[in-house]
């Protein structure tokens, strides 16, 4: 133990200053980076379309069941990251009706591409996007949603014009954090995508790749960057939210 | 101009768990309706009924030729089509729009000049100053409620369902958005429903009205007949009868067109308007507070059949009148001016003379 406190200690303390801070920088890996930040980008955007239907069927649906769908999409909140990404995999695997379809269609298998990532993704932040969108759509007074079928307005109409924009800080914090979630994420990657450097390899895969290598200098380069993008994309939606409550009063 | 055509036509029930039940048959002709009646009577439920934003177990509504429900029939028209406009009792303007853009919500589907040619003579029909790029939460509450009038009267609906959207405002904006409201359906003519809780507003607004108390309408007709001369207890309590005793018919005098009836657990007899009531029969006089007057010496040379000596028992004040409550073998509410108290040196205690005049005095069944 005694022989790697030493490093640890030396390189997690941030009193120097010059060169070794420029070797930190240059040991950070911008692939997984960018990586990261394209597949958080497009699964908040897929759930975004995806995660608005869903949670107008949560919010204002009367189906006795209702509660069954609730607890499947809160689901990935509490399972561990391994177990979902085992399932996907297997999902996703070439003995799955889902995974032979796409080998038919595209040559090759779902697991371990960056598609498989996303899917994975969509699945593992689910939740946090849901959430947010069925709240703030159930939160909007009822009156209004009754005024405008009275007013002539289709169930679509009353939607997009009364609904939704009175919903846009709920969308903008289930857009925000299931960006953050994805970026965070480490199970369902491992198991999905394994660590293939452009392809697979995210910011938190190489983090770990890192300490496994007792590279904790460069690790800790990445894990400071990585919760610095985090905090700064929640400390926005919530000055966000905060200023548009402001405005609505 | 008003014809059959348009009424609104309303024979429906509805069951809830708790054990209430809505179940009303009646027919309103074009013009403004009062729906009157305590709170938790039904009334919101009923107009969300006729707006199609609650729907009945059974039952047949239409308004004019058109069929909102038929049960029977299967048919249950979609909110949307049924033109009914509904303005709500916290108005419910989109507050995240302008008012422009509250007023042309319900003109989706029209081209622009239509639009706004339909906006500004509803506009001008309710007085709207030139708010239109304000949102809801920038106007007054009167501008707010003309501008919820508007919106729901800009898409020329066939019935007008009001639920107390005046009762937040003083009463000469309220009276001003009301004449406004009159104005415009002269040229329209469609049925409102106007459903309130306070009774100065029956004898204010209403043509007609109607009284509704726990689901049923107990009393229909215009806002005397059915204020002034209530026939049911409820309504007397709902109308603003302050006093109301349990009685007896003693003797009936056909020649002079009264009877005498005795208050229960008192010696105490009145005489009343003449009906065809048994002679032995149990019945309720009401008689308003506001209806009697007092006299501090035993008056003479009346024509009001009934003089009844008594003694105050307490004197408060209540806005600008005095309420006197009064021992004459019965307690007996009087309302005077408070000018009235200081003339007449009324005290606690004091000897008075209650006068009663015979038609005062409203029987009802019991």
């Amino acid at each position: 133990m005694g022989e790697f406190e030493s490093p640890l200690w030396e390189d997690l303390s941030f009193t120097y200053i010059g060169s070794r801070q420029v070797k930190e920088l240059n040991s950070i890996d911008w692939q997984a980076f960018a990586l990261t930040i394209r597949l958080a980008a497009v699964v908040a955007v897929i759930l975004l379309t995806v995660g608005i239907p869903i949670a107008y069927w949560l919010s204002f649906s009367r189906w006795r069941w209702k509660f069954l769908a609730e607890a499947l999409v809160a689901l990935p909140i509490v399972l561990p990251p391994t177990v979902l990404g085992f399932y996907v995999l297997i999902a996703l695997g070439p003995r799955s009706p889902v995974g032979r379809w796409w080998q038919t269609l595209t040559g090759h298998t779902l697991a371990f591409t960056f598609e498989g990532l996303v899917i994975g993704s969509i699945i593992y932040s689910l939740p946090f996007a849901v959430q947010p969108f069925a709240a703030s759509f159930a939160s909007v007074d009822k009156k209004l949603v009754a005024a405008s079928a009275t007013l002539g307005a289709s169930r679509l109409r009353t939607f997009f014009r009364v609904i939704l924009p009175l919903s846009i800080s709920g969308l903008v914090t289930g857009v925000a954090l299931s960006f953050a979630h994805t970026m965070g994420e480490f199970g369902v990657v491992l198991m999905v995508g394994g660590n293939i450097p452009g392809v697979t390899r995210t910011v938190s895969i190489d983090i770990y790749d890192k300490v496994q290598a007792f590279n904790f200098a460069a690790a800790n380069a990445t894990a400071l960057l990585l919760l610095l993008i985090s905090f700064v994309v929640l400390s926005a939606v919530y000055a966000w939210n905060r200023r548009m409550m402001w405005l609505c009063k | 101009m008003r014809t059959a055509d348009d009424t609104l036509s309303v024979q429906l029930r509805k069951r809830f768990a708790q054990g209430f039940e809505l179940h009303v048959e009646f027919a309103i002709p074009p013009g403004i309706t009062i729906l009157f009646g305590p709170s938790g009577a039904g009334k919101t439920t009923l107009l969300n009924c006729i707006a199609g934003l609650d729907a009945p177990d059974s039952g047949r509504l239409t308004a004019g030729r058109r069929v909102f429900v038929d049960k029977a029939q299967g048919v249950n028209l979609a909110i949307r089509a049924r033109r009914v406009g509904y303005v709500f009792q916290d108005l419910a303007l989109f507050h995240h729009l302008t008012i422009d853009k509250n007023i042309h919500y319900g003109l989706a589907g029209l081209d622009d000049n239509e639009k706004r040619r339909r906006a500004g003579a509803i506009l001008e029909s309710f007085r709207i100053p030139n708010i239109h790029t304000r949102k809801p939460a920038e106007i007054s509450g009167g501008e707010r409620q003309r501008v919820a009038l508007a919106r729901a009267l800009v898409t020329d609906p066939c019935v007008l369902l009001l639920d107390e959207p005046l009762a937040a405002l003083d009463a000469a904006t309220k009276s001003k958005i009301i004449d406004d409201l009159r104005t415009w359906n002269q040229a329209h003519s469609i049925p409102i429903l106007y459903v309130t809780h306070s009774r100065e507003e029956v004898f204010a607004l209403g043509e007609r009205v109607l009284v509704m108390e726990n689901g049923r309408i107990i009393a229909q007709g215009t806002p005397h007949q059915v204020m002034s001369a209530p026939r049911l207890e409820t309504v007397a309590q709902l109308a603003g009868f302050e006093n109301i005793f349990n009685a007896r018919v003693v003797a009936a005098h056909p020649g002079r067109g009264t009877m005498t009836c005795q208050i229960e657990n008192s010696a105490l007899e009145l005489e009343t308007p003449l009906v065809r009531a048994e002679v032995g029969s149990a019945l309720r006089v009401g008689i308003r507070a506001g209806d009697i007057l007092l006299a501090t010496t035993a008056p003479v040379g009346l024509s009001a059949r009934n003089v009844l000596p008594g003694r105050i028992l307490s004197l408060v004040q209540r806005d600008v009148i005095a309420v006197a409550r009064i021992d004459c073998g019965v307690e007996v509410e009087v309302h005077l001016t408070l000018a009235a108290r200081d003339s007449l040196h009324l005290q606690p205690g004091g000897e008075v003379w209650l006068v009663v005049k015979t038609h005062s005095c409203h029987l009802m069944a019991t």
